[in-house]
């Protein structure tokens, strides 16, 4: 409470407050023992309902910019219907934007068909916890200068157990459906997290051993500052920090089982893996756990190493930081669909060898290069500029090797012609 | 280590029907999962069902399961006349009408013994490279698709063949089922626009495939995928009878354009690539190098088409009755030899009628090429060997 009352009373722009000084003004008004708990209840409801419409209007910005990708429009027709403030119009298709609330409806009824032979209980259980789970780690992301749902200071330990919680569901649901494509799924599902969880962490320990802290505020804080005024002091603009936030995206592609490591739904080889047996609203629920998740993780990312709700130059500092926070936000979801558009899905074996002897040996790398930066903080000058190099060399010399080693034997063919 | 039976609990009376796995009490094995693939599978390129024993996800056993779309093709053919099966073939392969309608045609040409003037003669070509170039191009699009793309290559891929689908709807009246061949020629003279607009397709068809090669053919994913993976002997394939760019692939050189020169393929100047490892990598690259060549072909056939009638003026159309007789029309199709075997005992109807489809043939190994993969690549080795249900089952 102290840190919001001293933000409060602060010398902040009003921008920056206005969230904080609108609910504590509510909170004001209710008898002083309900207070603590509205509190709460008004931070959770901020986030349902902020990061709701952003899973809804994500799935639209999705098929939109997977259209365009694919020389084709995408739903543009979903509008209003029949309402128009202008007469001479029908109505409104609003570029298809209420394409999202249409699929809602659609979903909410369809008919819910649980398999004869399935496990009843935990067939219902692992869509409603799959998206419990991914919800959790909203609670530890800072979305703004003084908007942290919780200060914890292990907040990234937190953020990695709930999280890594989503991919059990996942088995729950595959297990559950007593489907064999389902198992399958669910089979993938356990090697996936099991091989990606350990690089996702370890892509991240970096920034926590040069940050000094687990408190996802400090690590944002840290990356306050310009260098010429120009250059933001984000972990992404340094040798460690950019392998890291490389690091970070693959393991993250693969944990939220997104393309080109969607494995356990695998459409055009298992169905629709562990989601086969599920439809209607169920079906919605997993899918909106797995935008929470690739939202959290993004935000993750965000705060870790592209400078968390800093501004990128000084001179736009007056926007407000929750808004630098969305700016982000969207970038990285954007980055995904380009990523989704455009690659070829792993095998799972390759898909745990890229992790094994690829990622984690990486990280390990990355881990050492931190640490070596951090030790040399105080070279100036033109030891900088070697500290740049040195830094650089332990990074790329490995990727170089362990690069090879992975594709060794590959490499696009000549061929010959017939020649009679 | 003697090898224990294996076991089978019946299931008790009135137990949910789910799906049952099969213990197999083998000592190394352990459980193996047994999984129908299809027929209504979103990856088996229609109604084609594998069932799939799996080790883990590896495939110990694969049994291919087909005639869910069988129609009595030949049976209907011996019961109607010879022109009425002309329009019916364009089923058979509904990707390629114009080659299949070519093949049926080649049979009753030399069943009848009818000539063809020079003028059809090259539009065939030009049809069936057309034909060649949608195909390989819906292929290699969908291959992607079971790869894993979210459909991004197959519509870049699909732009291309509307364009050419859209010239045989100028032509023929219809986009897939062209019902265009006829015995001794072609059903309809293209115009001078047409043959200008094919041309500049044609002209501006590579800029596609080097934009194509260019974000895909050096992608570290594919290579991974796919070379190394479903692994076809030339030996094998030569005794399982497979024919086309599977056949090519694995460095076999037998194209019938030019074994055969059929038509007037002699006349022209294109080349055969051969694949080495007979990979799916390789079943790829064939399809993006053929197009290439069918690139070149159709250049030289808009180049040298004469003047002249589409049609042998001493066809006869009506009361069409060939001799009592045999023969066998066999050409390149894009999935490989295409073969019509005609019987006639001198009555309007064939007397028997035998369809050589390549796609029922190349399937003929896919255990063989599958076994030992995952089933992520028996999926992308059956959309390499490129089949058509139509074909299949007939």
């Amino acid at each position: 409470m102290s840190a919001y009352a001293m933000a409060v009373a602060g010398s902040e722009p009003f921008l920056e407050r206005a969230p904080l000084l609108l609910r504590d003004a509510f909170v004001q008004l209710l008898p002083a023992p309900t207070q603590w708990l509205v509190h709460h209840l008004i931070t959770i409801v901020a986030i349902l309902a902020v990061f709701g419409l952003f899973f809804a209007f994500t799935t639209i910005a999705e098929r939109k910019l997977l259209g365009r990708l694919q020389n084709r429009r995408g739903p543009n027709r979903t509008g209003v219907p029949q309402f128009s403030i202008l007469p001479w119009r029908f109505k409104h298709t609003l570029f298809g934007l209420s394409q999202p609330f249409a699929d809602a409806v659609k979903a909410l009824t369809k008919e819910d068909i649980v398999p004869a032979a399935a496990d009843k209980l935990l067939h219902f259980l692992a869509p409603v916890l799959v998206v419990a789970f991914s919800l959790l780690t909203f609670a530890v992301l800072p979305f703004g200068r003084n908007l942290i749902p919780v200060e914890l200071d292990s907040a990234l330990l937190y953020f990695f157990a709930a999280g890594s919680a989503t991919e059990l569901t996942i088995f729950m649901a595959g297990w559950a459906s007593r489907n064999k494509y389902s198992l399958l799924a669910a089979m993938r599902a356990l090697a996936q997290v099991i091989s990606y969880e350990l690089p996702l962490m370890l892509s991240v320990v970096p920034v926590v051993l040069v940050a000094g802290s687990l408190s996802t505020r400090e690590i944002a804080l840290a990356q306050g500052g310009w260098t010429f005024g120009i250059i933001p002091h984000w972990n992404v603009f340094t040798p460690w920090g950019f392998a890291g936030f490389l690091l970070f995206l693959v393991a993250a592609l693969a944990e939220s089982n997104r393309s080109p490591f969607d494995l356990p739904e695998a459409e055009s080889e298992l169905v629709a893996g562990h989601l086969t047996e599920y439809s209607g609203f169920k079906y919605a629920l997993f899918f909106m756990a797995e935008y929470f998740g690739l939202t959290a993780l993004s935000g993750l990312g965000i705060t870790i190493f592209l400078g968390g709700w800093q501004a990128p130059v000084p001179f736009l500092g007056f926007v407000p930081s929750y808004a630098w926070f969305m700016l982000k936000l969207v970038g990285m979801i954007g980055f995904f669909i380009w990523v989704r558009g455009t690659l070829l899905r792993l095998r799972i074996d390759q898909l745990t060898r890229l992790a094994w002897q690829f990622i984690v040996p990486l990280a390990l790398i990355n881990l050492l290069n931190a640490a070596f930066w951090s030790l040399t903080r105080d070279w100036t000058g033109a030891l900088q500029l070697v500290r740049w190099v040195i830094s650089a060399a332990i990074v790329v010399g490995p990727f170089v090797l362990l690069g090879r080693k992975l594709n060794a034997g590959r490499a696009p063919r000549t061929y010959r012609y017939a020649t009679s | 280590m003697s090898p224990a039976a294996p076991t089978q609990a019946p299931a008790p009376f009135g137990a949910p029907s789910g799906p049952t796995v099969r213990t197999v009490t083998d000592a190394f094995h352990g459980d193996l999962l047994e999984v129908s693939m299809g027929p209504q599978h979103p990856s088996t390129h229609g109604v084609f069902r594998m069932d799939v024993t799996l080790d883990g996800e590896v495939i110990v056993k694969l049994k291919p399961v087909f005639g869910y779309l069988h129609r009595n093709h030949e049976k209907i053919a011996e019961n109607t006349s010879y022109l009425a099966s002309m329009p019916y073939t364009d089923r058979l392969d509904y990707l390629c009408s114009m080659s299949t309608n070519w093949a049926y045609a080649l049979a009753v040409e030399k069943l009848a013994g009818q000539a063809v003037p020079d003028r059809a003669q090259y539009l065939r070509i030009i049809l069936a490279e057309l034909t060649r170039i949608v195909n390989h191009a819906c292929l290699v699009g969908f291959l992607f698709n079971d790869l894993g793309t979210s459909f991004t290559p197959l519509l870049y891929a699909f732009r291309e063949r509307e364009k050419i689908i859209d010239l045989f709807e100028a032509l023929s009246g219809s986009r897939m089922m062209c019902n265009y061949q006829r015995f001794g020629g072609c059903r309809i003279d293209p115009s001078p626009e047409w043959l200008a607009a094919a041309s500049r397709l044609v002209d501006n068809f590579p800029r596609f495939l080097d934009e194509y090669e260019r974000m895909l053919t050096g992608n570290e994913i594919l290579l991974a995928r796919t070379q190394g993976v479903g692994r076809l002997k030339a030996a094998n394939a030569i005794n399982a009878g497979i024919t086309g760019p599977v056949l090519r692939a694995a460095g076999v050189n037998y194209d019938l354009r030019k074994v055969d020169a059929y038509g007037f393929y002699s006349r022209f100047d294109f080349r055969v690539p051969l694949g080495e490892h007979g990979d799916t990598y390789d079943r790829y690259m064939m399809r993006i190098l053929e197009m290439r060549e069918s690139v070149k072909i159709l250049q030289q056939a808009f180049r040298d088409l004469p003047t002249g009638p589409i049609m042998d003026p001493k066809a006869k159309i009506r009361g069409f009755r060939p001799k009592a007789g045999e023969a066998y029309g066999r050409l390149e199709s894009p999935k490989g030899e295409l073969g019509f075997y005609l019987l006639s005992d001198g009555t309007p109807n064939p007397y028997r009628y035998r369809v050589r489809p390549p796609s029922l043939i190349n399937l003929t190994l896919l255990e063989e090429m599958c076994l030992g993969h995952t089933v992520a690549d028996a999926v992308v080795i059956l959309g390499s060997i490129d089949i058509v249900l139509g074909e299949v089952d007939r």
